[in-house]
């Protein structure tokens, strides 16, 4: 099948790239490959595509990177009457969606590390590809700060985190996830990454972003989130109960296990009022900013 | 206008002082300083004339020919008073210089009145920018020699309810209001649109609100068969102040349909436009209703919505084609903003439902109500508890509806809220209104079980359809409310009734408060027709509806 080909491109390639840029590659050569004969057919198989991907692929910056890919290409006049104008013109815009998404965290980077002040020490979890942009712009910079990553636990990313920050010189110290509360009093500000960001303005990350924020929240420390627009989601969890399941384990435990209680969550639910700013390409934007912009995007 | 010019021609001919007496008089006139009474007089017969030459075509013909009334007239005329009355737009104001025209001739009713007069034109000239960039333009100059008397600044006539002097302008626009649905046939022995009378001892906080007793309806001094009023509107203002019709949905489609039979009953009188006409015969029904109740965001919004669609039918539109157009439209207004949002919140909302739920639901909204039953349709296991408040007990009928359905249901009173809720996993409200910052307003009550909600870390989701947002901005309840009847506090146990006579005890006073506002930080969700949005993005989707618009 078309799709087993398109796979190598997802985690073959360079492992610096989202896992959801990888799948809206992907998906683009699947729109070049496709055979179908109606928009509605090429509809159709698309949102199969996302489908599959999603099973490889379990996390939530997958699902929403396919859905708003889809949208973006079909948020354009399709009135022509040949059928391969349309597909013509929805590869050309997919291709500026992936142009668009690939320098987003670019933007991110240079937007958050004015933020970062000189002397500063900060606190961040598990290993985010965005987080390490930003720090890297802010040691070009020739800012001077410390760093503190948590364990993270179950698949010590923390630990490769820093490998990544010693390469950049800068210093860093990781500690254990449950001195998350003990270390708070010593840093200035946190800055997490995402996996996705819902419409209430919350974010979905992995395990321990929540505790990480409410004792930021008990000290006063500001707590920043960046993220790059495609991370934008659909869903409005009310509480940690509310992630669908399908988010919060890998695919490979979700196909095996039948009892998915005795399994552990991978991801956390965040609620907006323990955010202070999330950083994304479209700017600065407070947490009850975030659902005006998927209204923007998704009405 | 002949007068003056007569009277000129007579100071020329005779001696040089009686001249420059005259001259005097005008330059006291043009600065805008106290007039004579002859010329007040002559002011308001020529107004008089005015009015009754024209009958009721208001807009650009009358205004242009008050400008040509001042331009003709020599300088020594008082300029200041006719373009201030020209430049204001609103055909209210044209009446509202015949009525201060009409009344009696006593010197300090006059200037007061004149003076009121002029204020009001520099008011609804300030409004009327938008209209008529000439217009202001022309007005803002003649209204600065206005401000050298003394401009008193006016709060607006409904926040000024005790106010006699108030409550008789209230009066005489509702007079108006009938006249000039009537034209010149005049006779009438009640009134067509009462004013009701406030009732009982205000608590000082709300003392800017009224407050109605049901016992004495709005209908005691409507003569039978009212002729301003159509009887259907009588008959829902009624329903209104007697509590029949009750709830936001329920009061807006009552009056929609209301408002379909008065279409159909209406005929365009002979020389005017169906755009306009019905547009003015609605204002006299508008404010009868809102004697009778105050109006709902809601009805404000539907309101709203009628009058632009009347006024975009074009002039070459039959009668009958226009009227059922417009009834076209009103069923296509209840159908998409009522019925099929309520179809698409309960699917929304359904997904928020998983099972083992627990319920807490206040009051009795029918939104709230519709989003259980299908869940309960779709095999969702949940209970629900009902929680109940003094005097109106609406809890009572939604328990009613659901245990029908076959929900399991607990009914509390909302004294017991903080022992009820650690059961509680979710609570559904429902809303009258949405605020533009994000303020949910809602029957009184609310703001309270929100309020310990969140205490208990419980999510709390408001349900309102779109049209229920408002523009207005509001942080507290005490700002715009509605009283309620306060009798209706008294309670009656064991045939005893301990308040029967609390108007008899001076420093006592009930307070029957209708509506309450609560704050966007205690909801976690709002759930309308276009999805699932955080209480903060409300203005977004109201500057997305007036750009679709």
């Amino acid at each position: 099948m078309i799709k087993d080909k398109t796979f190598e491109f997802k985690n073959g390639g360079d492992p610096d790239v989202a896992s959801a840029v990888a799948a809206i590659r992907s998906l683009l050569e699947f729109l070049r490959r496709d055979q179908s004969e109606t928009i509605l057919g090429l509809r159709e198989n698309m949102t199969q595509a996302i489908r599959r991907l999603e099973e490889t692929d379990s996390s939530v910056a997958v699902s929403s990177g396919g859905e708003l890919f889809l949208r973006f290409i079909s948020l354009t006049s399709l009135e022509h009457p040949d059928l391969s104008q349309c597909k013509n013109v929805m590869i050309e815009r997919g291709e500026l969606f992936l142009k668009k998404i690939s320098l987003s965290r670019g933007k991110v980077g240079k937007l958050c590390h004015t933020f970062i002040k000189d002397g500063a020490k900060i606190l961040t979890h598990s290993s985010s590809r965005v987080v390490l942009k930003v720090l890297e712009n802010a040691a070009a910079d020739n800012k001077r700060f410390t760093v503190y990553v948590t364990e993270s636990q179950p698949d010590s990313a923390g630990k490769r985190m820093a490998q990544k920050l010693r390469k950049l010189n800068i210093p860093v110290m990781v500690v254990l996830d449950a001195a998350v509360g003990y270390i708070m009093e010593k840093v200035d500000l946190v800055i997490v990454g995402a996996e996705g960001v819902v419409e209430s303005g919350g974010v979905i990350n992995k395990i321990g972003t929540y505790q990480m924020a409410v004792c930021s929240k008990a000290h006063n420390k500001p707590f920043y989130v960046v993220a790059e627009s495609f991370k934008f989601v659909r869903l409005y969890p009310l509480n940690q109960q509310d992630v669908p399941d399908r988010f919060k384990y890998t695919a490979d435990i979700l196909k095996t296990v039948k009892d998915l209680n005795q399994e552990h969550p991978m991801i956390d639910y965040t609620p907006p009022s323990l955010i202070t700013l999330l950083f994304t390409d479209l700017g600065v934007l407070t947490p009850s900013a975030v659902s005006d912009e998927l209204i923007k995007l998704y009405l | 206008m002949a007068d003056s010019d007569g009277r000129q021609v007579d100071g020329v001919n005779h001696a040089t002082d009686k001249d420059v007496k005259l001259q005097e008089i005008a330059l006291a006139k043009n600065e805008g300083k106290e007039l004579t009474k002859e010329e007040k007089q002559r002011l308001r017969k020529e107004k008089k004339q005015h009015k009754k030459n024209k009958k009721d075509d208001k807009g650009p013909p009358e205004k242009e020919k008050e400008k040509e009334k001042a331009s003709v007239p020599a300088p020594s005329k008082p300029a200041t008073q006719s373009p201030a009355h020209k430049a204001a737009p609103a055909p209210v104001h044209a009446s509202e210089s015949a009525a201060a025209a009409e009344k009696p001739a006593k010197s300090k009713a006059e200037l007061r009145a004149e003076r009121r007069a002029r204020q009001d034109s520099e008011r609804t000239s300030k409004q009327g920018k938008k209209e008529g960039g000439q217009q202001s333009a022309s007005s803002k100059p003649k209204a600065t020699p206005n401000e050298l008397q003394p401009v008193v600044k006016r709060l607006p006539e409904h926040v000024q309810v005790d106010d006699p002097a108030a409550l008789k302008k209230l009066a005489k626009k509702l007079e108006r209001q009938q006249k000039s649905g009537q034209g010149c046939g005049l006779n009438k022995t009640g009134v067509e649109v009462p004013l009701r009378s406030d009732y009982g001892y205000k608590v000082s906080l709300f003392s800017h609100l009224h407050q109605y007793s049901r016992k004495s309806p709005p209908t005691l001094q409507i003569s039978i068969p009212a002729t301003v009023i159509h009887p259907s509107i009588v008959r829902l203002g009624l329903q209104y102040s007697q509590g029949i019709i009750a709830g936001s949905n329920a009061r807006s489609v009552a009056l929609l349909h209301t408002f379909k039979q008065v279409i159909q009953d209406y005929s365009t009188p002979p020389n005017e436009e169906l755009s306009r006409d019905l547009v003015n015969k609605l204002s006299p029904y508008i404010s009868f209703l809102s004697q009778c109740r105050p109006l709902s965001a809601s009805m404000g919004n539907a309101i709203k919505y009628i009058k632009k669609e009347i006024s975009n039918i074009p002039s070459q539109c039959k009668e009958e084609e226009a009227k059922g157009k417009l009834q076209a439209c009103i069923d296509s207004y209840i159908n998409e903003k009522i019925i099929l949002a309520s179809e698409a919140i309960s699917k929304y909302a359904i997904e928020k439902i998983s099972d083992g739920d627990v319920i807490l639901v206040y009051g009795c909204s029918s939104l709230v109500n519709h989003i259980l039953c299908k869940a309960f349709e779709k095999q969702r296991k949940f209970r629900v508890i009902v929680v109940d408040s003094r005097p109106r007990l609406e809890g009572r009928e939604a328990l009613r509806r659901l245990v029908k359905k076959g929900i399991r249901c607990t009914y509390v009173l909302i004294s017991a809220l903080s022992y009820i809720l650690p059961e509680v996993s979710k609570v559904f409200l429902g809303a009258h209104a949405l605020l533009a910052n994000g303020y949910v307003m809602s029957r009184v009550g609310t703001s309270q079980i929100a309020l310990v909600a969140k205490a208990y870390n419980v999510p709390v989701l408001v349900c309102c359809e779109t049209y229920k947002f408002c523009e207005r901005v509001q942080t507290d309840s005490f700002v715009s409310n509605e009283l309620d009847d306060p009798d209706d506090l008294i309670v009656t146990r064991n045939g005893k009734s301990h308040l029967e006579n609390w108007q008899t005890v001076k420093s006592l006073g009930l307070l029957n408060l209708v509506y309450d506002v609560t704050p966007p930080d205690f909801v976690d969700l709002v759930i309308t027709d276009l999805g699932m949005i955080p209480c903060t993005s409300v203005p977004v989707v109201l500057r997305v509806k007036n750009v679709d618009q």
